[in-house]
């Protein structure tokens, strides 16, 4: 393989939006724990989830730095490297990422000033007014750009321009909501729930081994258990109803996913697998005949690779390994956040959520779950995708900027060397904070709000009605 | 309705309004570096701190405005400039970062770095913007509608002169926004190295000028002037532009030094007359180039997306850029004020 423009591009988009997306994925669950511990608290009076809240927005803080300045990649990406794309595709997408700025990123970047500063500044309720305006905002923002990549996977709603070749909307309903966004909206900002209940299990767990727990730590991880527990049930419906949509509109892809070889009218599902000589090479532990349950909306025979050979239009083939391994490790993720959800539920009901066991160790590696499913969801989507940019309209070969090897290996390898720079010191910032437990206030009980002037540290005023625990 | 020219001018407010912002935030940036303690570094940062983020945003909606409004500019002008805007990057990823790892590193060397990645970051970022610019303004090689030139291209003496004349004129504008925000001792440093950038920045701004005049001669005439005749009457139509600016930029002098006033500039004076500069620049830029995007080879109208896309965002822009408009105002009210020792989240 010759390391030309497409291929470093490709790598670079690749690398620089998976950067990304661990810091949305990480920030929408955050920011709505966030909201839910300070509402609680208002409506409580409890300072319990005071203290819940003032620990994790400093961590807060962090990833959203961390997400806003790979986000700001990002938004030149689709210029620097895919200018051809952009020009074709900009009738169409230019909009929705227009209102994403519009309606989003004001919004969370504005009052996100207010949620970590605003506290001897505002009353107790507009900051909860700040802080879920901040939720809100990921939400919406989240809402476009999954709109712009739904219409890359499953592109409707429009024509294309005879002269220029390029892509031009006919129906603004049918471009925002194709096919694909409502499975992929829901499936998305689940997985960010799912993910960010996982990171604050796996730090209450530490604590809990460290013997460092406190009554936070306690309510942090029944908090996230039960969250687990709740949502990934729906997860796990929310992939299954994405996997029919990309069965509908991409045969191809659920092909490469499933491990189907041959076309058949009846396909079993692949538990594990490992490589064998032929060109389709899946041999392994096959469950057979699932496909009548699985994708029961099928009316026809389920296309295998075999079909999908190259050989015509409609027949272009994703790579197979990538896809198929990345959906099993998604899936395996998945099932692992699952049962920790239970085992914590199970262990809060019978009362030992707070002492060290099995259960803890276990939920502590789990913190990478979440993370982990959703680098190889994003890698089953878009590589499953390929070789289209849009699918079926416009491949990625012809999407690709004019610029040389040498430029995109050089910015390649800068965005590396900064990323893993930044990357290393911020989760080093986070993981201290979030290790070192809630013991880590200043004396006399008080819980000084980030805000608040140094110098009175003693002042009890700093937040009207404040409660303060006599510990 | 012509929606493109509606959009040309929006995007441009929004540049302009990033410029104004961020390039006070990058401006105070740099300036930190020259902070005779963490205590007055901490204090030059918590003046924008609770804002920075909101101020680059226009900088998103500078570059996926044009992605929006016209992609085929966007497409072309990207990849010209794809490492100074890969420069610009790295720097604004180091900056934006540091505002947070700066407080969190616990040993000396590492808070050292993220100090250092802070002005750095903030310097590079500007420089790089001003090589943007230059590189902007004295064309695109293009070949139907992509890019055809060379990596390096962006570079010439006149970009790397645009990218200086805007780092300096960052630090003239974060040095107004620190008198408005700090007093005593912090803010007469302030005033000192105000005054030094405005000198800075009136040599750039009058060798970008004569220079501009030689990068083509559309431009020289539209403002009646060529080589070897004056046109008074065009001349004196778009001259108010350069004169008013000019205007500022003395009495900004006098603010900063005290120079023949008989009382002190009221604080918030000095960022308005440096607004003042910026703004005639930027009116004079736009007067010499419009109306071309790509220029001299795409006009707006060229480069504009379909009318249905723009009618739609405009519609949104329509509600909700209003709504910005107000709620940002909100929160720089609620952070106004001097900022006192210890005033930052962190500590
Ligand atoms: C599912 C969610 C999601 C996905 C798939 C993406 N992003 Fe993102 N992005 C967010 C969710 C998000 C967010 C939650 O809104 C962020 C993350 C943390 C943050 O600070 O805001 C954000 C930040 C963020 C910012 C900075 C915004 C600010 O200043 O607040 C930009 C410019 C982008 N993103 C652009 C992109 C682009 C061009 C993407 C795709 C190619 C992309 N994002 C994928
Ligand atoms: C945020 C999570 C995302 C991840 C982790 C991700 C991952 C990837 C990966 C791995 C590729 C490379 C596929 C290949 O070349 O084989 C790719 C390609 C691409 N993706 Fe995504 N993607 C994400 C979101 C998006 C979104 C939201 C958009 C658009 C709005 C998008 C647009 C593209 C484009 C234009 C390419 C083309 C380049 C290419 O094919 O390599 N992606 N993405
Ligand atoms: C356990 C059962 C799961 C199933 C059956 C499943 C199914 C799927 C399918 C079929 C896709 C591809 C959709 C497409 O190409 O359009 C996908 C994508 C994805 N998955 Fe999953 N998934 C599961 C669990 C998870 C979990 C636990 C997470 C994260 C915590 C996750 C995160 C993602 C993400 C981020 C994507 C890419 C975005 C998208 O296309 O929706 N998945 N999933």
């Amino acid at each position: 393989m010759e390391l030309d423009a497409l291929i470093l591009s490709r790598l670079q988009f690749a690398f620089v939006v998976a950067f990304h997306i661990l810091f949305p994925a990480f920030t929408i669950g955050l920011a709505s724990f966030l909201a839910v511990c300070e509402g609680l608290w208002l409506r409580t009076g409890r300072d319990v989830f005071k203290r819940l809240y003032l620990h994790w927005v400093k961590i807060f803080a962090l990833a959203f730095a961390m997400g806003v300045v790979s986000g700001v990649v990002m938004s030149y990406q689709f210029g620097t490297n895919w200018s051809i794309f952009a020009d074709k595709t900009g009738s169409v997408l230019g909009p929705l990422l227009g209102y994403e700025v519009l309606t989003a990123f004001f919004l969370e970047a504005t009052f996100l000033g207010v949620m970590l500063f605003g506290w001897s500044r505002v009353g107790r309720r507009l900051h909860f007014v700040a802080t879920c305006a901040v939720a809100v905002g990921t939400s919406i923002s989240a809402f476009w750009i999954l709109s712009a990549n739904s219409w890359m996977q499953t592109p409707a709603g429009f024509a294309i321009d005879p002269q220029s070749g390029n892509f031009y909307a006919t129906n603004w309903r049918e471009v925002i909501f194709t096919a694909s966004f409502a499975p992929r909206y829901v499936h998305m900002m689940l997985a960010a729930y799912v993910t960010t209940a996982a990171v604050v299990l796996a730090a209450g767990a530490w604590q809990t081994v460290n013997k460092r727990s406190s009554d936070p730590t306690r309510w942090q991880m029944r908090m996230a258990a039960g969250t687990l527990a709740a949502l990934m049930p729906l997860q796990i419906w929310a992939g299954h109803w994405s996997g029919e949509v990309a069965h509908e509109h991409q045969p191809a892809k659920i092909a490469a996913m499933e491990g189907w070889c041959e076309t058949r009218a009846v396909q079993g599902t692949v538990l594990f697998a490992w490589p064998a000589e032929n060109d389709c090479g899946l041999s392994g532990v096959v469950v057979p005949n699932t496909s009548p349950i699985l994708f029961a909306s099928a009316t026809h025979d389920l296309q295998g690779l075999d079909y999908f050979d190259n050989s015509a239009p409609g027949r272009e083939r994703p790579p197979l390994w990538m896809v198929f391994y990345a959906f099993r490790i998604m899936v395996g993720a998945g099932i692992g956040m699952l049962a920790l959800g239970f085992w914590g539920v199970w262990k809060w009901r019978s009362g030992d959520i707070d002492r060290p066991g099995l259960f803890h160790w276990a939920a502590i590696p789990g913190g990478a779950l979440g993370f982990i499913a959703v680098l190889t969801g994003w890698i089953t989507a878009e590589v499953g995708r390929q070789p289209w940019t849009v699918y079926g309209y416009l491949s990625t070969a012809d999407s690709v900027a004019p610029v040389s090897a040498g430029a995109v290996a050089t910015s390649l390898l800068v965005f590396m060397i900064v990323y893993a720079i930044v990357f290393t010191a911020g989760v080093v910032y986070m993981a201290r904070i979030a290790t070192r437990g809630f013991d880590d206030e200043p004396p006399h009980g008080k819980h000084r709000a980030p805000g608040s002037p140094l110098g009175s540290v003693d002042e009890p005023a700093q937040m009207p009605g404040d409660i303060v625990a006599a510990e | 309705m012509d929606l493109p020219l509606i959009w040309a001018v929006l995007i441009a407010v929004a540049v302009m309004l990033y410029v104004l912002l961020d390039g006070m935030d990058l401006g105070v940036g740099m300036l930190s570096a020259f902070a005779a303690s963490d205590e007055e570094r901490n204090m030059m940062n918590a003046t924008i701190e609770p804002v920075w983020d909101g101020n680059e945003t226009w900088l998103i909606l500078g570059g996926g405005g044009l992605f929006a409004a016209f992609p085929l500019a966007y497409a072309v002008i990207m990849p010209a400039v794809y490492l100074p805007l890969l420069l610009m990057l790295a720097a604004l990823i180091f900056r934006g970062v540091a505002f947070e790892f700066r407080h969190k590193a616990v040993r000396k060397p590492t808070r050292l770095f993220w100090n250092g990645a802070f002005y750095g970051g903030s310097f590079a970022a500007a420089f790089a913007q001003g090589v943007i610019l230059g590189a902007f303004i004295t064309g695109i090689e293009t070949d139907g509608r992509a890019f055809a030139g060379g990596e390096f291209d962006w570079l010439s003496p006149f970009s790397l002169l645009t990218g200086v004349s805007v780092a300096i004129g960052y630090v003239l504008l974060g040095a107004c926004w620190l008198v408005l925000k700090t007093e005593g001792e912090t803010q007469a440093k302030a005033k000192r190295f105000g005054a030094r950038a405005l000198v800075g920045v009136s040599l750039c701004f009058a060798l970008v000028s004569i220079a501009t005049l030689f990068i083509d001669p559309r431009v020289t005439e539209r403002w009646g002037v060529s080589m070897n005749h004056i046109e008074p009457g065009k001349l004196l139509l778009l001259a108010p532009i350069p004169f008013v600016g000019l205007l500022a930029a003395v009495q900004l002098l006098r603010d900063l030094t005290g120079f023949a006033m008989r009382r002190a500039a009221p604080d918030w004076r000095p960022y308005v007359l440096a607004a003042t500069v910026f703004l005639s620049g930027y009116l004079g830029l736009a007067v010499s180039l419009f109306p071309w995007l790509v220029p001299f080879q795409f006009t707006i109208w060229d480069a504009a997306a379909r009318d249905n896309a723009l009618g739609l965002m405009l519609a949104g822009a329509a509600v909700m850029l209003p709504a910005i408009l107000a709620y940002t105002a909100y929160v720089y009210s609620l952070f106004w004020g001097k900022v006192k020792p210890g005033d930052g989240y962190h500590a």
